[in-house]
């Protein structure tokens, strides 16, 4: 069993997109020997494709905005089931975390007077995103591998390390994790992968490391997500023995495209209504005025002028609904489509043509124009886009420390990025990803340096046989042989948590999804692949599907027990928010058996409370919408303060 | 709308390979990228091809489709007749790792020689303050999503190995010329550009830009420019033109 390669570091980051690149940079700057993993090219993560933008109230286009007010409506967006310290410290950090990446280069679009840009977008109160035109993950992710470059360039030239030797910061593309290495005790010592170029095994030995490997979406059929979306890092953590939160929380983005059937699901950025586009129906009507819930009454528009208004003069006039928060869009959509009140082909019409002027269409969204025009032959300056929800994004994870984002129950474990858990609630604000990735791969970057400073030189060592064990799980799949392919498990999958456990769910279906599951999982296990190791992508396949299988599980098992709706999560049997529900965490652990991991288990565990500071944030009015009456400040603080 | 096309897709590795037949199905809307997909999921589980975003927006996906360096998930079936016999072959300036896949290392060590933005020492972060007007020049050649189409079009290095070693290519001529035209960046770039990256071998043929697609204007924007800055400094511009077009031939 020596046929495998061999690495040593002290911190390993499995992931390159914002999350991983910028928990890189911490840890090599706290002068770790540090490497970083990635499925795809170097610059080809998922952060790629955000396109909206970073939010961080840096007030440069309104001075109003303050990280009290970002709190607050991340907190809002995510009907309070956030971890209050997690939106707390992102609330706080982001702005430093995007001034930095000025001098890493970046360059965003600029404001008047020459400061950062910052536009709207639903559930900010103020105008917050960073942005370059509609291709901000872009800027982020060239960035911060620029960034990682010019590292390199200081390890190679000025400290005249040698690029061969594992001192080198490097970064391993087309290489894919398939098990976290523990010792005796748990505790992480390094990580078991293969090329996906060659079919090779390497072993990296390594005392801590950071899952930094995004979402789950390629689970579900229509998804603005790509291949890597296999929630490889959340089964990861599971096999590893820690757990994950909360995974009934899976974001329906409100508008992807729709047609053709090739290119369904692909994302169309939020920014289009943010710079002032309008969702209607068949019968032309801006239907989202009807769909306002109680506890935004508040904030939002009743009717068509105000909300006109509100883009030039925001202070005196309330906004759009069309920008509410993603979860109530995706269902109003859900709903005028089942109503009959569609578009041709199953969505609702998003229409800016009417509302811009062309040129300033052309240069504000210019990758929406360009996708339209040669996807789906529309131009989007001259007639609206057929739009409709879309699996976008998990905002459960991993359990997580807010602060050092340690990883719950497995010491040498961290995880930041989509990946993690807690920060956004049951429903992620637009924007709040990417600073999310900045603000707690840091904070990933440091835990980690810090956890194996204080391990001195007792560095956890893995078994040979869990070396050998991983290998020979690895290469299984082209043992079998006459077993079915996994393409078409993969698409039976899709089908099933796309029908099943979607937008809209129920008891009965989400069971019926739990047997479907219960039949993918035997089946996973004996498909059998064609060919020889090298870039095999049935192969590849294959082998994520397992995980593809377990995290679903995990989707399903807490979506039947939630029984309330919010966020991300709406059950038609039970569509009521419910405080008592609030104060619950869900958390799936693995249970393993002779063949590795055997089933989900799912328990109930109480929610950290929000600290009375941050409560006072909120008046009493709102809280109460949330929050049972156990758990609202005593009265009197009532009397001295409407709070701001 | 569906019918039958006629694919010939080179398979292969580093060693051998050669040009295969399929035939396959093709739906209304679909682009290249669905119908190789199609191929792996029903005929060629182990077809090997790189993709992400199947947006246009992440550079994975380059290949040639008849010949020309194109996105495969950007390439719509509607561009061609139902008659047509689609042929799909790797990049052909990089060395083939399998099918469709090269291997673009070439690209990615280029981008590590490139000397890193140099940030002004007597700016704290959030004191940075730019223009729009001065930010736009950079702002279009970040758009590129590092597809390296340009890349392997251009001549220099298409079919001469041996320019590898001294120069760049479009993508990172443009890189330093992004560069030299950041607002705040200190270094000068100049001499470099010319003397280890190789800006004189370029020709101005205006091929990378045409394959460009995030539609770049790589030649007229940034290298032209870029010439005429080292030119300033150095040489006679007529000189490098004349110097050029003799070593071509
Ligand atoms: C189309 C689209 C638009 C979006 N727009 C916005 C926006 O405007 N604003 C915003 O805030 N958010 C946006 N988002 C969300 C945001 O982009 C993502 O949530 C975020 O980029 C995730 O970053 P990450 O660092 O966690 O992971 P990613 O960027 O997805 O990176 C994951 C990395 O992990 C690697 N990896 C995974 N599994 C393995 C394994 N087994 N072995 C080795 N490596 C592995 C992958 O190769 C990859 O490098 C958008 C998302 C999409 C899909
Ligand atoms: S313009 Fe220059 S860089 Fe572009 S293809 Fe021609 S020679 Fe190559
Ligand atoms: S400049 Fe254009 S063609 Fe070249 S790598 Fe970038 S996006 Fe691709
Ligand atoms: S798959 Fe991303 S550009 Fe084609």
């Amino acid at each position: 069993m020596s046929d495998f390669e061999e690495h040593r570091y002290d911190v390993v980051i499995i992931g390159a997109g914002g999350a991983g690149l910028r928990a890189a940079i911490a840890a090599r700057e706290a002068g770790m020997r540090t490497a970083i993993i990635c499925k795809s090219l170097f610059g080809k993560a998922h952060t790629v494709m955000a396109e909206g933008g970073i939010a961080a109230s840096m007030g440069n286009v309104n001075s109003n905005d303050n990280w009290q007010v970002h709190f607050r409506d991340t907190m809002r967006g995510g009907k309070f089931l956030n971890n209050p310290r997690m939106a707390e410290l992102h609330a706080k950090e982001a702005p430093d975390r995007v001034w930095e990446l000025e001098t890493y280069g970046a360059l965003f679009d600029r404001t008047p007077d020459g400061r950062i840009s910052q536009r709207n977008f639903g559930g900010h109160e103020y105008p917050r995103l960073a942005h370059v035109g509609d291709r901000t993950g872009l800027e982020l992710i060239r960035t911060l591998q620029q960034k990682i470059v010019s590292l390199q360039q200081a390890d190679g030239r000025e400290a005249g390390l040698n690029e061969a030797s594992d001192d080198m910061l490097k970064v391993f593309a087309e290489l894919t994790v398939t098990e976290l290495l523990h010792d005796a005790s748990g505790a992480v010592a390094g990580a078991f992968g293969y090329w996906r170029e060659s079919g090779r095994f390497v072993v990296f030995r390594a005392p801590a490391v950071v899952l930094a490997t995004g979402g789950i979406g390629k689970s579900f059929k229509v998804t603005s997500n790509s291949w890597e979306y296999t929630g490889d890092g959340h089964a990861l953590a599971l096999r590893a023995g820690s757990t994950l939160l909360n995974m009934e929380f899976v974001q329906f983005h409100p508008t992807g495209m729709v047609w053709p059937p090739s290119v369904k699901g692909i994302l169309v950025t939020e920014s289009v209504r943010g710079d002032g586009g309008v969702l209607r129906n068949s019968d032309g009507k801006r239907f989202m005025f009807d769909y306002v819930p109680d506890v935004f009454r508040k904030q939002y528009a009743d009717n068509e002028d105000e909300a006109d208004r509100w883009y030039k003069d925001p202070e005196n006039n309330k906004r759009t609904p069309d920008l509410l928060p993603r979860d109530e869009v995706a269902r109003a959509i859900n709903s005028e489509v089942k109503a009959g009140r569609g578009s041709p082909h199953g969505g609702v019409f998003l229409d800016v043509s009417t509302r811009l002027p062309k040129e300033e269409i052309i240069r504000r969204l210019p990758s929406m124009h360009h996708q339209f025009k040669e996807l789906a032959d529309v131009d989007i300056t001259a007639e609206p886009m057929e739009v409709g929800p879309t699996c976008h994004y998990v905002m459960g994870g991993v359990e997580v420390d807010p602060d050092s984002a340690a990883a719950a129950r497995v010491p040498g474990l961290f995880a930041a990025g989509e990946v993690a858990g807690g920060m956004h609630g049951s429903n992620r604000l637009g924007g709040n990803s990417l600073s999310d990735l900045l603000v707690f791969g840091r904070r990933a970057g440091i835990g980690a340096a810090e956890y194996v400073a204080v391990l001195g030189n007792n560095y956890p060592v893995a078994s040979e046989s869990a070396i050998a064990e991983a290998s020979a799980t690895a290469l299984a799949p082209f043992q079998i042989e006459g077993g079915e392919n996994p393409y078409t498990l993969h698409q039976e999958l899709q089908q099933t948590m796309n029908d099943l456990v979607g937008i809209i769910r129920n008891a009965s279906e989400v069971q019926q999804a739990l047997d479907t599951l219960a039949d993918l999982k035997a089946r996973a296990r004996k498909v059998s692949v064609e060919g020889h190791r090298q870039f095999n992508p049935g192969w590849h396949l294959a082998l994520d599907l397992q995980n593809m299988v377990a995290v679903s599980e995990c989707v399903a098992r807490a979506a039947l027990l939630r029984e309330e709706s919010r966020g991300g999560h709406t059950r038609d049997d039970f569509p009521a928010m419910s405080a008592q529900w609030r104060q619950r965490n869900l958390i799936c652990s693995a249970v393993f058996g002779p063949a590795g991991l055997e089933a989900i288990n799912v328990v109930e565990q109480p929610i950290p409370s929000i600290r009375p500071d941050l409560l006072d944030l909120f008046d009493r009015e709102e809280l109460a919408k949330y929050l049972t009456a156990s758990e609202l400040p005593v009265a009197a603080a009532d009397t001295d303060g409407d709070s701001s | 709308m569906t019918y039958s096309a006629k694919f010939r897709v080179w398979r292969g590795d580093a060693e051998a390979g050669d040009l295969q037949d399929f035939t396959v199905e093709v739906n209304e809307g679909e682009v290249v990228l669905d119908i190789i997909h199609r191929l792996q999921a029903t005929q060629a589980s182990d077809l090997a091809v790189r993709w992400n975003c199947k947006a246009g927006k992440c550079g994975s996906c380059s290949a040639e489709v008849n010949g020309r360096p194109r996105l495969l998930c950007m390439t719509r079936m509607s561009t061609f007749t139902e008659a047509e016999t689609i042929t799909v072959t790797p990049m052909r300036a990089f060395p083939v790792i399998r099918d469709l896949v090269t291997d673009v290392s070439f690209n990615y060590q280029k981008a590590r020689e490139v000397p890193a933005f140099a940030p002004p020492a007597d700016l704290a972060p959030g004191e940075y303050r730019m223009q729009q007007i001065d930010v736009q020049r950079s702002q279009e050649f970040r758009k590129c999503i590092e597809c390296f189409l340009c890349q392997d079009t251009c001549h220099v290095v298409r079919d001469h190995e041996e320019n590898k070693q001294s120069f760049a290519g479009p993508r990172f001529l443009m890189r330093i010329a992004e560069l030299d035209m950041h607002p705040l960046d200190t270094l000068d770039r100049k001499d470099q550009a010319q003397d280890e990256f190789g800006l004189g071998m370029c020709n101005i043929t205006k091929c990378c830009t045409e394959v460009c697609p995030e539609h770049i204007k790589i030649t007229d924007n940034a290298l032209i420019p870029m010439k005429e800055r080292v030119a300033d400094r150095k040489y006679d511009p007529l000189v490098w033109l004349g110097n050029k077009i003799l070593r071509r031939s």
